[in-house]
């Protein structure tokens, strides 16, 4: 049962279609945001966002666009549905995820709608595996609503540059303090633990920093337990935008280069710990 | 009883080293048979191990350099030993690049496999290294329980997928359930199908073709004959007993292939040059 010779009768009974040389592309960034088993699909003609929740305080999305799939035929406005994201993840690398080059395992993700299970049909060297991942009544993803037009601070930066600091962080602590501001110290990241208090210091003229657009001094606290599934998608990417809006929430958007070198992005948003008094 | 053997050929020396652990990753303790031309590492199918059987069958002539072995007696020309693999794959990891090896059975405050071993130097004292793993001995009267076992009847012999290839699958899905269908066919299909309250998974292999089991195999008429070969042979089976298996193959054999005896077990034999593995898997309802 090649994935090329599937009926076009069968076809038609899907509502969603995609169709993806490369399963890596797809489990690659899933992975990024695999920090809870719950994730929920959503699928556009524009593309897939998968989102993570975890205590109503930290969301992730990864967005593929539809033009990452070779193919992608949606017949409805707006597909959602929710999956196990580690029993997908397993499926997709039911062949092991080869990383050497040449070999790929072949995806055709199907759904037929509510009720139906989402099904993955993967092929590698000619042996087919098909996997029926049974969807969960989707639930409706908090709207943090983190507009553009709140944004307060915004800082561009190589992800390279924010790896190294997110490996020295002292993770005793249970926050991380960011410290955006048009004035010294412009980009700060803190952490409070057992060995004391640590500061990172970025400046605003650092090869590291792509963009700089800070309009006031904002400190806000994050737990360090929400903000640490984020690091495996700052591993994954290039570059990584951060963003606090007037309520302190945080934005932070990675960049994330395929092996195919395409491009996608997976977004966290956070909601502030503590309010900290900014005369502090 | 005695037992001596010595191992100087490098490649020997790995070479048994290498069969030693695939056995010690299977069990944690299996009988050394030995007779005069052959080693065997034997596991019987006891409901203790979890019905798994293992017999493995080595030509002693491609391992030592000296074998010398006097069994309980002249018409009993043969020692059987309870062993630990683990033990004897860490004494033998140790002294991968020895001059010699030599493997005694000796009786020191209980009876020992003695593995002594002389190391390279770089002065002109040599340096012995000496292991003495204990084992067990096991009388005449239990010896009826590790006999060769017979290949089953089964219903469908076939080729097996690259063991790399089954190796990830079966990984996954170990991580999916505990449970694992095989079904395969003599058209060279096999399926491997698992089915939980999440998912429901069936990788299908095809054109792997089918053992040819001669009329002077020890089958009557063989499984091929009488059986349409689209109809699928199946069996339910611990999926860990499998990936233990899996995970013991260290390098790639000639040959591996499944018998299947319809909703009673899998037998796995895995061939190399000179070693022969039987893996034996019972069936679950």
């Amino acid at each position: 049962m090649p994935l090329s010779t599937q009926s076009q009768a069968e076809e038609e009974q899907y509502v969603l279609v995609a169709n993806l040389d490369n399963a890596r592309n797809l489990s690659n960034i899933l992975k990024a945001i695999g920090f809870k088993d719950h994730a929920i699909f959503t699928a556009t003609p524009n593309g897939l966002k998968v989102t993570v929740e975890d205590s109503k305080c930290v969301q992730a999305n990864a967005f593929i666009q539809a033009d990452i799939f070779q193919k992608f035929t949606i017949k409805e406005d707006l597909v959602a549905l929710q999956v196990n994201l580690t029993v997908l993840l397993d499926c997709l690398n039911i062949f092991g995820g080869s990383t050497v080059a040449g070999i790929s395992t072949a995806l055709r993700m199907c759904y037929r709608g509510y009720g139906y299970p989402l099904t993955l049909f993967l092929e590698e060297g000619g042996v087919v595996t098909v996997c029926k991942i049974n969807t969960e009544e989707p639930e409706e993803p908090i709207d943090f609503d983190f507009c553009s037009s709140n944004v307060t601070n915004k800082v561009i930066l190589q992800s390279e540059s924010l790896k190294e600091a997110f490996s020295e962080l002292d993770m005793t602590s249970e926050v991380l303090q960011i410290t955006m501001s048009p004035s010294q110290p412009y980009f700060r990241l803190s952490t409070f633990g057992n060995s004391g208090s640590a500061h990172y210091d970025y400046s605003k003229d650092s090869d590291m920093m792509e963009l700089f657009r800070c309009n006031e001094t904002q400190t806000n606290r994050y737990k360090m337990s929400l903000l640490k599934p984020s690091t495996k998608a700052l591993a994954l990417s290039c570059k990584v935008s951060v963003r606090t809006d007037s309520r302190g929430f945080l934005s932070l958007q990675y960049l994330v280069r395929n092996d195919d070198g395409q491009i996608c992005f997976v977004e966290f948003f956070c909601c502030p710990d503590v309010e900290v008094d900014e005369d502090l | 009883m005695k037992f001596r053997g010595k191992i100087i050929d490098i490649a020997c020396l790995n070479h048994f080293s290498r069969v030693v652990t695939t056995i010690s990753k299977l069990t944690k303790m299996c009988v050394l048979r030995l007779t005069p031309d052959n080693l065997f590492f034997v596991l019987s199918g006891k409901v203790a191990n979890g019905g798994v059987g293992m017999w493995c069958e080595l030509l002693q002539a491609n391992f030592f350099d000296e074998y010398q072995m006097e069994g309980v007696s002249s018409e009993f020309n043969e020692i059987c030993l309870e062993v630990t693999p683990e033990n004897l794959s860490r004494a033998l990891k140790t002294v991968q690049n020895a001059k010699y090896v030599k493997i005694k059975l000796t009786r020191k405050h209980c009876p020992c496999l003695t593995i002594a071993a002389e190391l390279p130097t770089l002065s002109s004292v040599s340096r012995v290294v000496t292991h003495d793993v204990p084992v067990d001995i096991i009388p005449k009267s239990l010896w009826h329980e590790f006999k060769e076992p017979s290949i089953p009847d089964f219903d469908v012999s076939i080729y097996l997928p690259p063991l790399k290839t089954l190796k990830n699958v079966v990984d996954r899905m170990k991580n999916l359930s505990n449970f694992l269908l095989i079904e395969a066919n003599m058209n060279g299909e096999m399926k491997l199908k698992i089915q939980t309250d999440l998912v429901s998974v069936t990788t299908h292999f095809k054109d792997l073709g089918n053992p040819p089991w001669g009329e002077d195999s020890s089958q009557d008429g063989g499984p091929s004959h009488s059986r349409d070969p689209e109809d699928m042979a199946e069996a339910r089976v611990d999926i860990r007993k499998l990936q233990q298996f899996l995970m013991g193959q260290q390098v790639n054999p000639s040959k591996a292939m499944c018998n299947l005896v319809h909703r009673n077990v899998v037998h796995l034999v895995v061939l190399h040059e000179d070693v022969s593995l039987q893996y034996f898997v019972p069936a679950v309802a």
